[in-house]
C-alpha cells in the first residue's frame, strides 16, 4: 500500500471572511465549517443540534445561500463570505427577522432560533415563499422542537412585508 | 471520521489525474450525503479531491432542443431554472419535494445521482451489510424494513436509492455523461443504477476513475400532463415510502405517450415497460389506470414491515395517472393530495 493510501490528518490555511472580517486559519481536513466557526473563531451562535444536515440549527449563509454548516468542510469553502447570527444586526439594530422573532414570540428555547433566523434570511433573498404554505415547506429543513412553528412563520411573514 | 488527505482539481484532467490509482479517494462536490457518511465511518477515504470548482455549472440547450446540465448545478437552480420550469415541471416538482433548501442549495445534480441508500443497518457500522461490508450479510432482511424495496430485491440486499430526483429523471429518459481517463461515454438513466444483485456495494455502473459531467435531458418534457406524487412519514423533509413520476402525452382523451417511475420502493428508480406499454392508446380514465398500476405491482414482493408498499403504490400509481390526465400536477407546498 503506498502511502497515500493510509488515514493521514492533514492541516490546511483557509480564508474565511466571516461576518465581514477575514480570517487566515490553519483546520484539520476533516473539521466542518460549524466547527470552525464555534470552536476557531467562538461564533457559537450557530448551534450544533445533530450534526448529521437533519435538524437546520447549524444554518449559516454561505455567499448569501443557506446551507447546512455542520455537512460543509471548512478547506471546502476557502476564499468564501460567510454571514451567521452574529452577523444580522448592523449598527446596533436588531435585523428585522429578529425582531419580528421577538414580536411574535417565535421560540420556546431558543436552541433553533439562529438556524430558523439565517434560514429565514436566505428564504426572502430566494424570493420563491409567498404564502404560508410556501414559507412551511421552503423552512422544512429547521425543525423547532418546541414546536414553534405557527409563530415562526407569523414572524417570517411580518420580515417579508418589510423586506 | 478517519483522516484524509485534501486536494482541489481545476479541471476535469486535474480531478482524474488526482484520482487515478488511488482505491480509497473519493470526489466531493456537495458532499451532503458523503460528510455524513464519512462522520458514521461508513465512507473511509484517505483522500478527497474536491471537485466543488469544476466549471461544470452551466444548464444550456442542446441543439436537438434538450437540455444539458451540468454535474455542478446546485439541485435548488435546477429546480427553479426557466427552462426546467417550463419544459420539465416533473424534475423541478420531484427535486423540490426532497430534502430541505438548505441541502439542496449544497447538493450537486451529479451527487444526487450517486447519493446512497439510508438503509438504517447500511449507516450502523455495528451492524452486518453486505453494501458497506460485502459478505457480512443483510440486516434488514430479517430486521426492520419498513423503508426497503419492494421491487428488484435480492438475498443480499434489500436497501433503496433514496432520490426523488432521479425518478423524474427515469421518466424523462435522461443520459449521464461521464468522462473517465480512456475518454467519455454517454449511459442510458435505466442503465445508471444496478439493482443489488449479489455486488450491493455497486450502486451504479459509473466507473471509479469516472466523473459524471453533465445530464442530459431529451426534448420531450411532458410540460402539460405530468406528476410526481411523493408519500412519505411526515409532509416534508422525509425519504419517499412511495412516489410516483408520470408523463403523458394525450390527443384528446387518448393517451399516446406514457411513462412510470417509482421511487422508494427499489434499487433504482422503478419502471416497467409492460405497465407503460397497458397505457398507451387507452382512453385516459381510471380503467386503464388500475391496469396500469395491476400490471406494475404483479412483480412486487413485500418484506415483514413493509409489504403495505404494495397496496400504496398501487392507489399512488392510479392518483398520479390521473394528476397527469387532468393536467393538476400535485403540488409540493400545498399538501393535500391532488
Amino acid at each position: 500500500m503506498s502511502t497515500s493510501e493510509h488515514s493521514t490528518a492533514q492541516r490546511l490555511a483557509v480564508r474565511l471572511t466571516v461576518n465581514g472580517t477575514l480570517h487566515e486559519l490553519t483546520v484539520d481536513s476533516r473539521a466542518s465549517l460549524l466547527d470552525v466557526l464555534r470552536e476557531h473563531l467562538d461564533l457559537t451562535g450557530t448551534k450544533k443540534g445533530c450534526d448529521h444536515g437533519q435538524c437546520g440549527a447549524c444554518t449559516v449563509l454561505i455567499d448569501g445561500r443557506r446551507v447546512n454548516s455542520c455537512l460543509t468542510l471548512a478547506v471546502m469553502r476557502d476564499g468564501a463570505q460567510i454571514t451567521t447570527i452574529e452577523g444580522l444586526a448592523q449598527n446596533g439594530e436588531l435585523h428585522p427577522l429578529q425582531q419580528a422573532f421577538i414580536d411574535h414570540d417565535a421560540f420556546q428555547c431558543g436552541y433553533c432560533t439562529s438556524g430558523q433566523i439565517c434560514s429565514a434570511v436566505g428564504l426572502i433573498a430566494e424570493g420563491k415563499a409567498r404564502t404560508a404554505d410556501e414559507i412551511r415547506e421552503l423552512m422544512s429543513g429547521n425543525i423547532c422542537r418546541c414546536g414553534a412553528y405557527p409563530n415562526i412563520v407569523a414572524a417570517i411573514q411580518q420580515a417579508m412585508r418589510q423586506s | 471520521m478517519i483522516g484524509f488527505e485534501y486536494a482541489r482539481a481545476g479541471n476535469v484532467a486535474d480531478a482524474l489525474r488526482l484520482i487515478a490509482g488511488s482505491q480509497s479517494a473519493k470526489f466531493i462536490a456537495g458532499g451532503t450525503n458523503l460528510v455524513d457518511l464519512m462522520k458514521m465511518d461508513v465512507e473511509r477515504p484517505t483522500k478527497l479531491i474536491d471537485i466543488s470548482r469544476l466549471p461544470l455549472t452551466q444548464v444550456e440547450e442542446t441543439a436537438n432542443g434538450g437540455l444539458r446540465i451540468g454535474a455542478l448545478v446546485p439541485n435548488s437552480d435546477l429546480a427553479y431554472h426557466p427552462l426546467v420550469q417550463q419544459r420539465y415541471p416533473v424534475l423541478s416538482s420531484a427535486i423540490l419535494a426532497g430534502a430541505s433548501q438548505q441541502l439542496r442549495n449544497m447538493a450537486s445534480t451529479g451527487g444526487n445521482l450517486l447519493q446512497r441508500t439510508r438503509c438504517a443497518y447500511f449507516y450502523d457500522t455495528a451492524t452486518p451489510c453486505n453494501k458497506r461490508e460485502p459478505g457480512s450479510g443483510c440486516s434488514a432482511i430479517g430486521g426492520i424494513n419498513r423503508m426497503h424495496a419492494i421491487f428488484g430485491a435480492s438475498d443480499s440486499c434489500i436497501a433503496v436509492h433514496p432520490s426523488d430526483m432521479c425518478v423524474a429523471l427515469a421518466v424523462l429518459e435522461a443520459t449521464v455523461h461521464v468522462t473517465g481517463v480512456s475518454g467519455e461515454r454517454a449511459i442510458a438513466f435505466a442503465d445508471f443504477h444496478r439493482l443489488p444483485g449479489d455486488t450491493p456495494q455497486r450502486d451504479t455502473n459509473l466507473g471509479t476513475d469516472e466523473i459524471i459531467t453533465a445530464v442530459e435531458l431529451p426534448p420531450r418534457g411532458f410540460a402539460a400532463n405530468h406528476t410526481y406524487l411523493k408519500i412519505r412519514d411526515r409532509l416534508s423533509y422525509a425519504f419517499a415510502l412511495v412516489s410516483v413520476a408520470v408523463g403523458l402525452e394525450l390527443e384528446r382523451d387518448t393517451i399516446k405517450e406514457a411513462r412510470l417511475a417509482l421511487g422508494g420502493v427499489a434499487h433504482r428508480p422503478w419502471r416497467n415497460a409492460l405497465a407503460e406499454a397497458e397505457l398507451r392508446g387507452q382512453p385516459a380514465r381510471p380503467a386503464a389506470f388500475t391496469q396500469a398500476a395491476d400490471v406494475m405491482l404483479r412483480d412486487a414482493k413485500g418484506f415483514e414491515h413493509n409489504s403495505f408498499k404494495i397496496d400504496l403504490a398501487r392507489r399512488c400509481i392510479v392518483r398520479a395517472l390521473s394528476q397527469a390526465a387532468r393536467g393538476v400536477a400535485q403540488s409540493q407546498s400545498i399538501k393535500k393530495i391532488a
